[in-house]
């Protein structure tokens, strides 16, 4: 975080940035938390968002819930979590039962139907949309940019085409990148300190 | 909801049940809720008959349609529990009950987990681990489009919706036009069928 880097300017702010994310995103709404706080709001920059992400995505529960948690945080202390944590869910949750209610009436509505066919469409598109961006954060990464961009497109190989599950994925590739990483990292600051 | 109706009486230990069984699965749910479906699947449906098979499948399918985070899916199926035994109030219970048992234990080790990562930023094990992550976490963006975009889809038939989703990937990578419009161009283009 840098002293010029603009931040939500209250915890209504908070609130209102989450709840309004939240109502944006059917079925992947990490790509509009990608979309809001770092391209429109510039909240985080790519390399923060990809560094929280990092931690949201290992560690359990919904990795979105765990990433508005963390940026909430980031700003507000725990008081931030709480709200960015009402903020994602409570409209959405409300949300969510009233359709529940609505369902039997409507589901066989070809409309209905049709429409959340297309928008389901237009989610798919805005989430590899937003991968494809994320990837130009990988320029300034410490591995070099053939290694990283290889390990990205392997990673989307494995859960693509030969269906590995997440958990072996995270732990074997991203384990042997975080490795690699590491070493990299030693070996500068080893070179820093000692000129 | 759709399917036979069941009548289910849940007393206390009942329901401390299904607060602690959602604790528990809080913990497992590396990856998001979504990972351990086939556990609540087995607890909720066959071993407690506490909701029925459609009932199961209508929850998660509403809160995929529905905007917000997919673990919504887990306040549906609260909600589902409480209906079944009778009443709005013991619906909205149900809600409390699953939402907040998937939450807290997740909530509170991605808060500290979060917390100690901060306070340890500079330590070489911590940078490394969040930037050597990047590569794995641009291609599980990219996987989850095209999941999300190839799910239940014969291209010879389906192609409008790719091209949809190319399309609207395409503006969300080029363009910062606002999600809303898309969105609304996708249900409106699948409400008249032309996707």
């Amino acid at each position: 975080m840098t002293e010029d880097q603009p931040r939500p300017a209250s915890l209504t702010d908070l609130f209102m940035s989450f709840t309004l994310l939240a109502l944006q995103g059917f079925g992947g709404v990490l790509a509009v938390v990608q979309r809001e706080m770092v391209e429109r709001k510039r909240w985080l920059t790519q390399e923060e968002f990809i560094e929280d992400w990092a931690v949201a995505q290992v560690m359990p529960g919904p990795n979105v819930v765990n990433l508005s948690l963390m940026i909430g945080d980031r700003y507000f202390g725990l008081r931030g979590a709480m709200t960015a944590l009402a903020g994602i869910l409570t409209v959405p949750l409300l949300l969510v039962l009233c359709l529940a209610v609505l369902h039997s009436h409507y589901a066989n509505h070809p409309g209905v139907a049709g429409a959340l066919r297309g928008m389901a469409a237009v989610a798919a598109g805005l989430i590899a949309a937003t991968g494809i961006k994320l990837a130009s954060a990988l320029r300034n990464h410490p591995l070099p940019a053939w290694f990283s961009g290889a390990a990205a497109v392997l990673c989307v190989a494995l859960l693509v085409v030969f269906k590995v599950p997440l958990a072996w994925t995270l732990l074997l590739l991203g384990g042997t990148c975080v490795g690699l990483t590491y070493r990299i990292l030693k070996t500068r600051s080893l070179k820093a300190a000692t000129p | 909801m759709s399917g036979a109706p069941l009548h289910i009486v849940l007393s206390q230990a009942d329901w401390c049940s299904l607060f602690g069984h959602y604790l528990l699965l809080s913990l497992l749910s590396v990856g998001g809720a979504i990972s351990t479906t086939t556990e609540m699947h087995r607890y909720l449906v066959l071993e407690q008959g506490w909701l029925t098979q459609s009932q199961f499948n209508d929850s998660v399918a509403i809160a995929q349609a529905s905007p917000g985070p997919n673990v919504l899916f887990v306040a549906l199926m609260g909600w589902n529990v409480g209906l079944n035994a009778g009443s709005y109030a013991a619906a909205f219970a149900g809600v409390v009950v699953a939402m907040c048992g998937i939450l807290i234990p997740s909530t509170c080790l991605t808060y500290m987990a979060a917390r100690w990562a901060r306070l340890h930023r500079d330590k070489l094990g911590v940078r490394a681990f969040k930037q050597g992550m990047a590569p794995v976490v641009v291609g599980l963006m990219v996987s989850v489009g095209i999941t999300l975009g190839s799910a239940h889809r014969d291209f010879a038939l389906d192609w409008p919706l790719w091209l949809l989703s190319v399309v609207a990937g395409i503006l969300i990578w080029r363009t910062r036009i606002h999600l809303l419009w898309l969105l609304a161009a996708g249900a409106l283009l699948g409400w008249l069928q032309l996707v």
